[in-house]
């Protein structure tokens, strides 16, 4: 038995497991087309396999190899659409013109969708025929967790937060981890209020490995003095439904934040520094809860550039020397949080230094998606992570600053690897060490 | 009757009536899967992403200068190919006569001379993108039948076409009949096939645009 068909039974229900990898391929499979809806057909038929996507996609510019071609990431998904559910299916499978999709080849894609694939999105904006091939690659990923074939640090993340509300056990648990920090940074931590303006929740990675960052957010926002809390039962950010494909336990991991937001009548669900917690509060969690949700879903860089304009936040020049930016794609190219840092960091008087791909087609930091916790992944990643870093270093910028804790994550772990001599920094910490406050004023 | 008779009477009526059932078959029938509602608040006003997909079709057209140096050549091709098709089937005077005859309209041609240096342009970049296809790793992995068999009726169309326009290698009856029943091959084909971009490319251009509108992202 392969590795993979391991994971697979291992991922798996005991129910699940009486039946042959073939019998839960095929399921998922079925599961797949019948999913599909009219938008991911169209994309599906549109494709005409001139390759151009793969011109964008970090995976495949670092090695050349043909595999990393994003349409190619969904192919044994185009080939069961076209079989079962395409216009034409009835006469691809009289003929025997499109073959059933094996456990086998299943078992090869893993490392195409999930090890492979941040699902960033750059690849949707060079597409001639407009295809949205993120948006395949996130479907397909529903049904290699439906077969039981996602990786297993992303399933069993996403298990425990389902269970817990952590994506991991931890000595201590998120709630009792954030008082400490605010003890420690002397800043207060406003946690359980029954009622307030803004519901705030966390990074994990922030917990874990910046907790400067944790205490920015609680000391910006009550230098603004807004109506705010954090949640017990509705901490953490990060949806690792949402990484490993499992559309139902990302449905629940939502709800736990989105039942929280409501219970304590926020007017606003805060998300903090995370890239991939954006999209999926910002942009998948109304569908997920089946109706509009009775609250703003703000990014904190959003909130801030709101707060700065209506003149409520103020900021003194930072003085970080020749500055860069990294645009986490789940913010700016996938999210619209285009203007925001910018208008943050002018706040503060730094003039950017802006990488040659920036914005709306900058390249992803390489761990996104979930591809940092999967560890077999961590070579492919650092070889894609070398053109970024090149990118980094060709600005000449001493200071670097991104908005999402997931990249600054990738980012420190490749100084670790690298000896990379440059230090990310969390834009939200520099917003919360330039506060102009009474003192600051000169 | 004669092959040039076959070719432009039963043969073309059937190539027709299949090549009209199946794109409407291959756009009704995925169209009747279900379309999800997007519950997720707008960035933007409906106005604006509608702007949005309708620029999108326009510029996607032209790669964005981030892609342009890994992308220009290609896609150069691709768009010459495909203008040097235009022209031939829509300005050469014989297919303006045809199409009048179907639609009713009658516009104005280039001369014969002009469209002949325009299709060996054609045929000679339609040889440049198989060679492509077949060296290029990537394009290589994802071709199949259907990428082959769509160049091959189409260069069979523009080389019976010139054939038949220069009269060479048979009768000019033989060499017309010949091109008509390549025509007919080639619509009997387009719907099953990737031929169907023609009805899909701004479409699927403008929806992805429209979406990344909604959501205030680049497109």
């Amino acid at each position: 038995m392969s590795d993979a068909i391991g994971i697979l039974a291992a991922n798996l229900a005991p129910a699940e497991e009486a039946r042959t990898p073939e019998a839960r391929v095929a399921g998922a499979m079925r599961s797949f087309v019948q999913e599909i809806g009219a938008m991911s057909a169209f994309r599906l038929e549109s494709c005409i396999h001139c390759g151009i996507c793969s011109d964008a996609c970090h995976f495949y510019i670092a090695t050349e190899d043909p595999q990393y071609t994003p349409i190619w990431k969904v192919e044994p998904f185009k080939q069961a659409y076209k079989r079962e559910a395409s216009p034409f299916a009835p006469l691809f499978k009289l003929l025997g013109l499109k073959r059933a999709v094996t456990a086998d080849q299943l078992e090869h894609w893993q490392h195409l969708l999930f090890d492979s694939c941040n699902m960033c999105g750059r690849c949707s904006l060079i597409c001639p025929m407009g295809i949205d091939v993120a948006s395949l690659i996130e479907q397909a990923r529903h049904a290699m967790f439906d077969a039981g074939l996602a990786p297993k640090e992303l399933y069993q993340k996403a298990a425990h937060q389902r269970e817990t509300g952590q994506p991991e056990a931890s000595a201590e648990p998120y709630r009792d981890q954030l008082l400490a920090i605010g003890a420690r940074f002397g800043v207060e931590i406003p946690l359980d209020k029954p009622e307030a303006e803004i519901m705030l929740c966390v990074p994990r990675t922030d917990i874990e490995h910046y907790p400067s960052a944790v205490a920015a957010l609680a000391r910006v926002v009550q230098h603004l003095g807004v109506s705010c809390t954090f949640r017990s039962d509705g901490l953490v950010a990060e949806n690792y439904g949402y990484y490993a494909g499992g559309k139902e336990w990302q449905r629940e991991i939502s709800l736990r934040l989105i039942e929280q937001a409501i219970a304590c009548k926020a007017k606003i669900l805060l998300v903090p520094e995370c890239g991939h917690a954006y999209t999926a509060l910002r942009w998948e969690a109304a569908d997920l809860y089946g109706k509009p949700l009775p609250f703003k879903v703000r990014h904190v860089t959003e909130f801030l550039a709101d707060e700065l304009q209506s003149g409520h936040l103020k900021l003194t020049p930072a003085g970080t020397g020749k500055t860069t930016f990294h645009d986490p794609c789940q913010l700016v190219r996938k999210g619209g949080v285009n203007d925001a840092p910018r208008a943050l960091m002018t706040a503060m008087g730094i003039k950017l230094d802006e990488l040659k791909n920036h914005g709306g087609f900058s390249y992803c930091c390489g761990g996104g998606g979930g591809v940092l916790d999967i560890e077999r992944a961590a070579p492919l990643r650092y070889r894609t992570m070398e053109n970024k870093l090149r990118e980094i270093d060709d600005t000449g910028a001493t200071t670097f600053v991104t908005s999402c804790s997931d990249c600054r994550r990738t980012f420190d772990d490749a100084q670790a690897h690298f000896n990379w001599d440059k230090t990310t920094h969390s834009l939200l910490e520099l917003v919360a060490n330039n506060l102009l406050t009474a003192a600051s004023r000169p | 009757m004669d092959l040039l008779g076959f070719a432009r009477g039963p043969a073309l009526k059937v190539a027709l009536v299949v090549f009209c059932l199946g794109v409407v078959w291959r756009i009704v029938g995925f169209g009747l899967l279900r379309i999800r509602r997007d519950w997720n608040k707008p960035r933007a006003s409906v106005l604006k992403y509608l702007f949005g997909g309708a620029v999108t079709v326009a510029t996607r057209s032209m790669p964005h200068p981030e892609f342009i140096a890994r992308t220009g050549p290609g896609e150069a091709l691709g768009y010459s190919y495909h203008l040097g098709l235009f022209a031939v089937v829509l300005l050469f005077t014989p297919h303006i006569i045809f199409l009048g005859s179907l639609f009713g309209l009658l516009w104005p041609g280039l001369p014969s001379g002009v469209i002949t240096v325009i299709s060996v342009l054609t045929l000679t970049l339609f040889v440049a993108v198989l060679f492509r296809r077949v060296t290029n790793p990537v394009m290589r992995m994802l071709s199949n039948f259907d990428d082959y068999f769509s160049w091959f009726i189409t260069m069979a169309v523009l080389v019976s076409g010139l054939a038949a326009t220069a009269h060479v290698g048979a009768r000019y009856e033989t060499l017309l009949a010949l091109h008509i029943l390549t025509v007919d091959v080639l619509l009997i084909w387009f719907p099953f096939g990737k031929l169907m971009h023609a009805f899909y490319i701004f479409p699927s251009r403008a929806i992805n645009g429209a979406i990344l509108a909604r959501k205030g992202a680049t497109s």
